[in-house]
Order: C-alpha cells, then sequence, then structure tokens
C-alpha cells in the first residue's frame, strides 16, 4: 500500500461523523426539516411551535453542527443556524450506490436460480 | 411512518425479492461458495463457516483488484444465513486499500420464507452508521435529484411524525 493511500485512510478515519447517528431523533429531523428550506433561523424562531426549551433545542443543534449538517452564523448579538445538504447528500450518494449494487446482485441471483 | 420513506437516513437497506424457485435450491445458491460466487461474481478461497472470515476476490469487470471479506455470521438451514463486511473507503484503484481492519463494518442478512410460487428473500445490510462521512465515491455518484427525494422523505418523516 503507497504511503497517499495509507494517509487517506487515516483522514477518513479521523473525519467518521455519526451523521447518522445525529439524525436518528425526532426533533433534530424536525429541524433538519425545518432548516432545509433555505435560509438561517435563530433559536427562538426554531423553539416556536415547539414543546421544548431554548436549551433543549439549542443542544439539538450543536449535536447537528457537529456533523457539519447545521452551521452557526453570527448576526450582531444573534446566532442563526442554516442548513448544509453536503454530508448527508454524501451519505445518501453512497447508500444509493449500495442499494443499486444489491438490486443487480439480487437479479442475478434471481436468473440464477430461476434457470 | 412509510418503512421505504426514510430507510436511507435510518441507517439500513432493505430488499424483498421473490424467487421462483424452491427454498432449498435458494438456500444452496446463497451458501455453497461457489454458486454465491456466480451470481455475486467473487472467487471465494473456500466454503462458508460460521465464525470463520471467508475470502476471495471480486471479478466483476472494473473491481478485480477489490478483495472479498467478510465474517460469517449465521447459518440457519433455509431461513438465515448472515455476514459482517466492510465498506473499504475507496474501490477506485487509484485509492483502493487492501486493508480493511480499520475500515467500518455492515451487516448482510439474507432471510428466507416459503411461499406458494417459491421463495421469498428479504436482504437486508444495515450498520451505515459507522461509515465515515467523507467517504469519496464520486464515480458513483448520480445527479438525479437524490437530494430533493430525499428531503421529500424527511419532511413526509416529519409530518407524520410531530
Amino acid at each position: 500500500m503507497s504511503q497517499g493511500s495509507r494517509r487517506s485512510v487515516a483522514a477518513g478515519q479521523r473525519a467518521r461523523a455519526p451523521i447518522f447517528a445525529a439524525l436518528g431523533d425526532r426533533t433534530r429531523l424536525s429541524l433538519v426539516g425545518r432548516l432545509s428550506k433555505g435560509g438561517a433561523y435563530s433559536i427562538s424562531q426554531l423553539t416556536q411551535g415547539s414543546k421544548m426549551t431554548r436549551q433543549a433545542i439549542t443542544k439539538h443543534l450543536r449535536v447537528l453542527e457537529n456533523v457539519r449538517i447545521v452551521h452557526g452564523i453570527r448576526r450582531g448579538r444573534e446566532s442563526l443556524f442554516a442548513f448544509d445538504p453536503a454530508p448527508i447528500e454524501e451519505i445518501q450518494n453512497y447508500l444509493e450506490f449500495v442499494s443499486e449494487q444489491w438490486d443487480q446482485a439480487l437479479a442475478r441471483l434471481k436468473s440464477f436460480v430461476e434457470r | 411512518m412509510q418503512p421505504g420513506g426514510c430507510t436511507q437516513v435510518n441507517d439500513r437497506i432493505e430488499k424483498r425479492i421473490e424467487l421462483k424457485a424452491p427454498i432449498s435450491r435458494v438456500w444452496r445458491a446463497l451458501t455453497d461458495y461457489r454458486e454465491f460466487g456466480e451470481w455475486f461474481r467473487v472467487k471465494l478461497d473456500g466454503p462458508f463457516v460460521p465464525g470463520q472470515v471467508s475470502r476471495g476476490h471480486i471479478t466483476y469487470p472494473g473491481y478485480e483488484h477489490v478483495k472479498w471479506e467478510a465474517a460469517i455470521q449465521k447459518m440457519e438451514p433455509e431461513r438465515l444465513f448472515s455476514f459482517t463486511w466492510a465498506h473499504p473507503k475507496s474501490l477506485d484503484r487509484a485509492e483502493y486499500s487492501e486493508d480493511y481492519s480499520k475500515d467500518p463494518k455492515t451487516l448482510v442478512e439474507f432471510r428466507l420464507e416459503k411461499t406458494p410460487k417459491g421463495t421469498l428473500l428479504t436482504l437486508t445490510e444495515s450498520g451505515f452508521d459507522g461509515l465515515p462521512s467523507d467517504r469519496r465515491l464520486e464515480a458513483f455518484r448520480r445527479n438525479d435529484g437524490g437530494w430533493t427525494e430525499q428531503m421529500k422523505n424527511i419532511e413526509a418523516y416529519v409530518a407524520g411524525k410531530p
């Protein structure tokens, strides 16, 4: 194995981020659903219509921020939060790839056992 | 909740396929290493044994450099065949690494059920939450509005579970 590929594997390990884990929560999924419509929202806006406290919403936003699905923007004294689709897109593309490979493999299995 | 809707953010792939063949035939195609190799397109070194690692090489055109390595979990005759395997960081020849020891593993399960016409096969692959987020598979990227579709799924999920 070359030095280059060794380095890129190491980089991959360091950058490992539990995106699925971050999305595996109803409140966070609902925040993502809201933010993904575009624009930047304050914590107060995101707390409106929710039974959760500002602190709880802030905590969930930090989890999403850690996996780079959401990023904070400072506007004056206020912190706003906006959505970044890239990490989910990467995972989505990868899962689509794996899913397609299975479709093809199972189609081959089907013709194999039915022939 | 519609199960298909958020399969992909839910860390799991699931496929069901009805096969017009007896369950014993399907079981053999899944668990005989030579038969498995034929449809899966992998050249395996030896039989599958629960608790042991199965090794070989992919024979799929363009991926012949890719090593097959799976830890066989369960072999319950005509019911369940399962293994865990690694998802290498990249399958591109230039970036590919044969060392899977640090790569995250997923669990693959084949479940069989007898039906009037043959066999229902349910395939699941789970454990994707261990995968690195920066996996680079640009070669396989499709620009078909996958994200838009995914957002609809998330929205539908959220709408269904306020």
